[in-house]
């Protein structure tokens, strides 16, 4: 009888295939992540069956658990400008570095005076830097500042993209400026009512509420 | 890094040297192993989805000089929040002694489950549920179409029948109930809720509930 002898598998195992999806992955994930933003304080928000997505141009005011009220803004341009205003209000000056590096965070939570020492700590200095958030009470009311300007000019960037998409006949995609409220779930809500009372003030009666999908079916 | 792999036997053909052939194969795995290990970076750090948002409005604060006559509710309901904890009454706020005679209000309370608020405001709601059922089965039969299913579910809501929700918080209450709270609104269909202040004598009456037990 004739030997049947084994084919010896190749040690070598042809990798290409694997190779190729593996890097079609990695640029499929690269060019569609989109980092989370660092944030001063981790805030947790509540989950509801609401599957709204946060639209993309927006104001955002964050409260943390404590009560402390953060600010933020989408649009770049808006963002600038409204910075801008507030530093001739306060009276207050910053370098084209402490600029630049204000337009970098998300949101901020510091008295507009503290502003320019806050702008000059690293990452990790912030992070540990005690802030008091915005300053929201009748004598001293940034946050309701921060907001009307960042209204005001949100809109004028709005309406002025809005021209010039007319212009040039360019479909016109932008959204109009929205305010979203974020807040921690264990917030008081008397915290965030102060907040909405604030927005209610220069009115402004619609917001967003950022919250986490719970996911699920609906409950019948 | 990346060595070029050479087989072994083919060397030995003629004695003239010749330069050596590099083989087509190259050791992939140096890069299969940094490609693996951005994959998994990737897909570990990136955030796909956005967050979620809940829409509401809020009152306008009436002008001073204004009077405002509050509106006539029919099928009302006033939630009060506190922590972790929920109460309510159904129609108007009756003082004790009051002069037609009727009965005091007395808080109840619920709870966040589904027996709890949830079955509370469905019920409370049927009329308006039952309506905007029938519009989402023509909508889905393409009978009206989808700007009028919208315009007929906001009409369904704010009939005099549906539902009014007053939601009042006092200061213990957290954000995550009354997003809860929103939230089974929304499920129940109810379109006419809103935040209010507390009375005192809402008050008063909270924290005697609260103190009994």
């Amino acid at each position: 009888m004739p030997k049947v002898s084994l084919k010896k598998p190749s040690p070598s195992l042809d990798m290409t295939p694997m190779v190729d999806l593996a890097f079609l992955l990695v640029t499929f994930f690269m060019l569609t992540a989109s980092f989370r933003e660092a944030e001063p304080v981790v805030i947790d928000p509540p989950g509801s069956h609401s599957d709204k997505l946060l639209p993309e141009n927006y104001i955002l005011v964050s409260i943390d658990a404590s009560g402390r009220p953060f600010f933020g803004i989408s649009n770049a341009q808006a963002k600038a400008k409204t910075l801008e205003r507030m530093l001739q209000k306060y009276n207050v000056q910053l370098t084209e570095k402490q600029k630049k590096e204000f337009m970098k965070l998300s949101v901020f939570g510091v008295d507009i005076k503290e502003l320019p020492r806050y702008l000059d700590m690293t990452d990790a200095e912030r992070q540990k830097y005690k802030t008091a958030g915005v300053p929201n009470d009748s004598l001293n009311p940034q946050l309701k500042e921060w907001i009307l300007y960042a209204a005001q000019e949100a809109n004028a960037v709005y309406l002025e993209a809005k021209e010039a998409a007319k212009r040039k006949r360019q479909d016109f995609k932008m959204e109009k400026p929205r305010y979203a409220i974020k807040a921690d779930q264990k917030t008081k809500y008397i915290s965030v009512k102060k907040v909405i009372d604030t927005f209610t003030d220069i009115k402004i009666y619609r917001f967003n509420l950022i919250t986490s999908y719970e996911g699920g079916s609906k409950k019948e | 890094m990346a060595e070029i792999a050479e087989e072994g036997g083919g060397g030995h053909k003629k004695g003239k040297k010749r330069g050596k052939k590099p083989s087509a194969r190259i050791d992939m795995t140096p890069m299969v192993d940094l490609a693996f290990l951005l994959l998994t970076f990737f897909v570990l750090t990136s955030t796909f989805s956005k967050p979620k948002t809940m829409e509401i409005n809020y009152p306008a604060k009436p002008e001073p000089t204004e009077n405002v006559k509050p509106p006539e509710v029919k099928n009302g309901l006033t939630l009060i929040l506190t922590k972790d904890r929920i109460f309510y009454y159904k129609g108007e706020f009756i003082l004790p002694n009051d002069p037609k005679g009727r009965p005091a209000t007395q808080l109840e309370e619920t709870d966040f489950s589904i027996n709890g608020l949830h079955k509370l405001l469905v019920d409370l709601n049927k009329s308006a549920i039952e309506e905007i059922k029938v519009l989402e089965e023509k909508a889905k039969r393409k009978e009206i179409q989808d700007t009028t299913f919208k315009r007929l579910v906001m009409e369904a809501k704010g009939k005099k029948e549906a539902l009014t929700v007053l939601i009042k918080t006092d200061d213990q209450a957290t954000y995550k109930n009354f997003i809860d709270v929103v939230d089974e609104l929304n499920l129940a269909m109810v379109g006419k809720y809103v935040t209010v202040d507390m009375m005192p004598q809402e008050y008063e009456l909270l924290k005697q509930k609260l103190g009994n037990q």
